[in-house]
């Protein structure tokens, strides 16, 4: 069983729900990533997204951009990325889905990312420009080396879309666990979210907690204060 | 025929894109093939191609510019005469009447050198359809002219600044706000790039040009040309030139690309002879990446060249050997720029003016009886300021 799959049976046995925040690697650096994953984990995430920093990130808005471009002023790669979920992998069980694009990745090679990501420790891939149409060239990788693959559906999906996605993950449609994200932003909301969805990704008001405290000490601290009060939220 | 049914060419092309980009995408597929063999919008078409572009544009036989380079017989294919002054309106009028024909109601695109917001705004405004247009601030300050047009035409200019602050920023920036958008928004790409179906839609738009090059030399030739030169940047006016003569082995092409400073120097625009496969505004093609796959910073003398991909059916036919792609640096663009101008008295778009500087390169090498086709895609008005700053003038 996965770690992921673990989470979901743990949380689920208990009619509770998954917090999955999300920070870009490298933002400010991967030394603070580092602490912060860490921080997230004791404020009670359940999974942690993990943003690839890419050059155009154009699913995203300005705030994660920006964490985009910070990262990469540190020119922080995906080699540098799955160097740092081996490093806190020996610390930690908590489950990390790699988000990004899909070039990088695709630059990397899909069969040697899959089997390095594996090995340093990564549990999932969210790939923003890879739709199911385009996915076999990576998911045959990440299939064999035992990853998931996470899909994201949209407002503008249609059922036949829905379903679409769902056959290519070749799982039942009660099997999978549905994560809700995309402006999420405060407690109350992540509550909400949490009452019909088993997930809830809270990208951007974290990434901006961050933004907002570049210079500050206490920037692992109120991040993890933040994640507390969502976490509280979800009840 | 390429693309197969889901956008590729051979290996490239495709729909890289986000889920929530996806149904917009399906949608505007299924309309192009429902409406592209349609007598009415055909008719449509070509009633404004005729009428308000002006087309069919001349092909020109440039006698002292032939003479100047001494051997083969070079045409000129005037897409500068076009209404606007470039190629472009060839492409944004075909998807404009397109989105009339979708229902919807507002109109957003990117630009570059600021000739296809030019183009998107002009035919928005004669449509009657609000129209907004991102533009890098790069750009928006090397192009003020083409920026207070867009303004007077009635577009909405939105200023880009992320990343290297141009066209590749805009065309992010333009996705965002068409994911935002969806239900009453039609995106309108400039260039045989982005996802299935645009690389497909826009060639075939585009391929006007071809299409009237062939019944024209054939006119006054009796024969097809043995040369085909035209600049690419994201590739739509050498793709439309070309296409419609792929499968005559006789006619060889050429796509000169922007080697900016040189092409050793890293400052420069050439996709496909300087970058390696990838994947960057939903479709696989050459790129002018890092070895950790983020998107160069590129450089040329024309805004409209600056762009670190290409359209993915240029790279198929790279591969395939079709066409031959070669490049000419910002210094000999401004070569060919002054021999066109002062030779012919045709002041060509600084994109144009690098098919110009390969014509220059190659001309002298060939028989006289040879015959050479030229795409002149757009006029050299908006460049005025920066070749005079490259020439250290004063205005």
């Amino acid at each position: 069983m996965t770690r992921i799959t673990k989470v979901f049976q743990r949380l689920s046995a208990n009619n509770g729900k998954a917090l999955i925040p999300y920070i870009t690697a490298g933002d400010p650096s991967l030394e603070l990533t580092k602490k912060l994953i860490f921080q997230l984990e004791e404020s009670g995430a359940d999974i942690i997204e993990l943003g690839v920093p890419f050059s155009d990130p154009m699913a995203d808005g300005p705030t994660i951009q920006r964490a985009s471009e910070r990262a990469l002023a540190n020119s922080v790669s995906l080699k540098d990325v799955l160097y740092l979920v081996s490093e806190i992998r020996m610390n930690t069980e908590i489950p990390i889905i790699l988000f990004g694009y899909y070039n990088p990745f695709f630059t990397y090679g899909a069969e040697k990312f899959s089997r390095d990501a594996k090995e340093a420790g990564v549990d999932g891939v969210l790939i923003v420009d890879l739709p199911p149409e385009e996915v076999d060239e990576l998911k045959v990788y990440v299939d064999k080396a035992g990853l998931d693959i996470i899909f994201l559906t949209a407002p503008t999906s249609n059922e036949e879309r829905i379903k679409l996605i769902y056959v290519t993950k070749v799982k039942k449609l009660t099997d999978l666990p549905v994560g809700v994200g995309f402006g999420i932003s405060t407690p109350g909301q992540a509550g909400k979210v949490a009452k019909w969805a088993d997930a809830v990704i809270v990208g951007s008001a974290i990434v901006k907690i961050i933004e907002d405290n570049l210079n500050s000490p206490d920037m692992v601290k109120k991040v993890g204060q933040f994640v507390k009060s969502l976490k509280d939220g979800i009840g | 025929m390429l693309p197969d049914k889901k956008g590729h060419f051979g290996i490239y092309g495709g729909r890289y894109v986000a889920e929530t980009l996806m149904p917009a995408l399906l949608e505007l597929e299924e309309s192009y093939y429902r409406h592209k063999d349609d007598r009415e919008f055909q008719e449509e078409l070509n009633y404004y191609l005729r009428e308000y572009v002006g087309r069919e544009t001349p092909l020109y036989l440039a006698e002292r510019l032939t003479q100047r380079l001494g051997g083969p017989k070079i045409y000129l294919k005037r897409e500068d005469l076009c209404h606007t002054g470039a190629h472009k309106i060839n492409n944004t009028l075909g998807q404009i009447i397109l989105a009339k024909k979708m229902g919807k109601t507002r109109i957003i695109a990117e630009t570059g050198a600021g000739q296809h917001g030019v183009a998107t705004a002009t035919v928005a405004a004669m449509f009657g359809l609000e129209c907004e247009i991102y533009m890098g601030v790069e750009d928006i300050k090397r192009q003020s002219l083409n920026v207070f047009r867009m303004k007077l035409l009635g577009a909405k200019v939105q200023p880009v600044s992320s990343g290297t602050n141009t066209l590749k920023d805009a065309m992010n920036e333009a996705m965002r706000d068409w994911v935002t958008n969806i239900y009453n928004t039609f995106y309108i790409i400039g260039s045989v790039a982005g996802p299935h179906p645009y690389p497909m839609m826009v060639r075939d738009f585009q391929s006007v040009i071809g299409r009237e090059t062939k019944r024209q030399i054939l006119e006054v030739e009796k024969r097809l040309p043995d040369h085909l030169i035209a600049c690419v940047g994201g590739g739509s006016n050498s793709m439309g030139l070309f296409y419609p003569f792929k499968d005559d082995v006789e006619v060889g092409m050429t796509g000169v690309e922007a080697a900016g400073l040189g092409i050793d120097t890293g400052k420069h625009a050439a996709s496909i002879l300087d970058g390696s496969v990838g994947v960057l505004h939903g479709s696989k093609t050459y790129l002018l990446q890092d070895e950790n796959g983020q998107i160069k910073h590129t450089h040329s003398i024309a805004a409209g060249l600056d762009y670190p991909g290409v359209g993915p059916e240029h790279s198929y036919f790279h591969d395939i050997g079709r066409v031959k792609y070669a490049s000419v640096t910002d210094k000999e663009a401004l070569d060919g720029f002054r021999l066109l101008t002062i030779t012919e008295g045709i002041i060509p778009a600084l994109e144009s003016a690098h098919a110009i500087a390969y014509t220059m390169r190659l001309a002298p090498k060939l028989d006289k009886e040879k015959v050479i086709i030229v795409n002149l895609s757009g006029r050299g008005d908006k460049d005025i300021n920066t070749v005079a700053e490259a020439l250290g003038v004063k205005i």
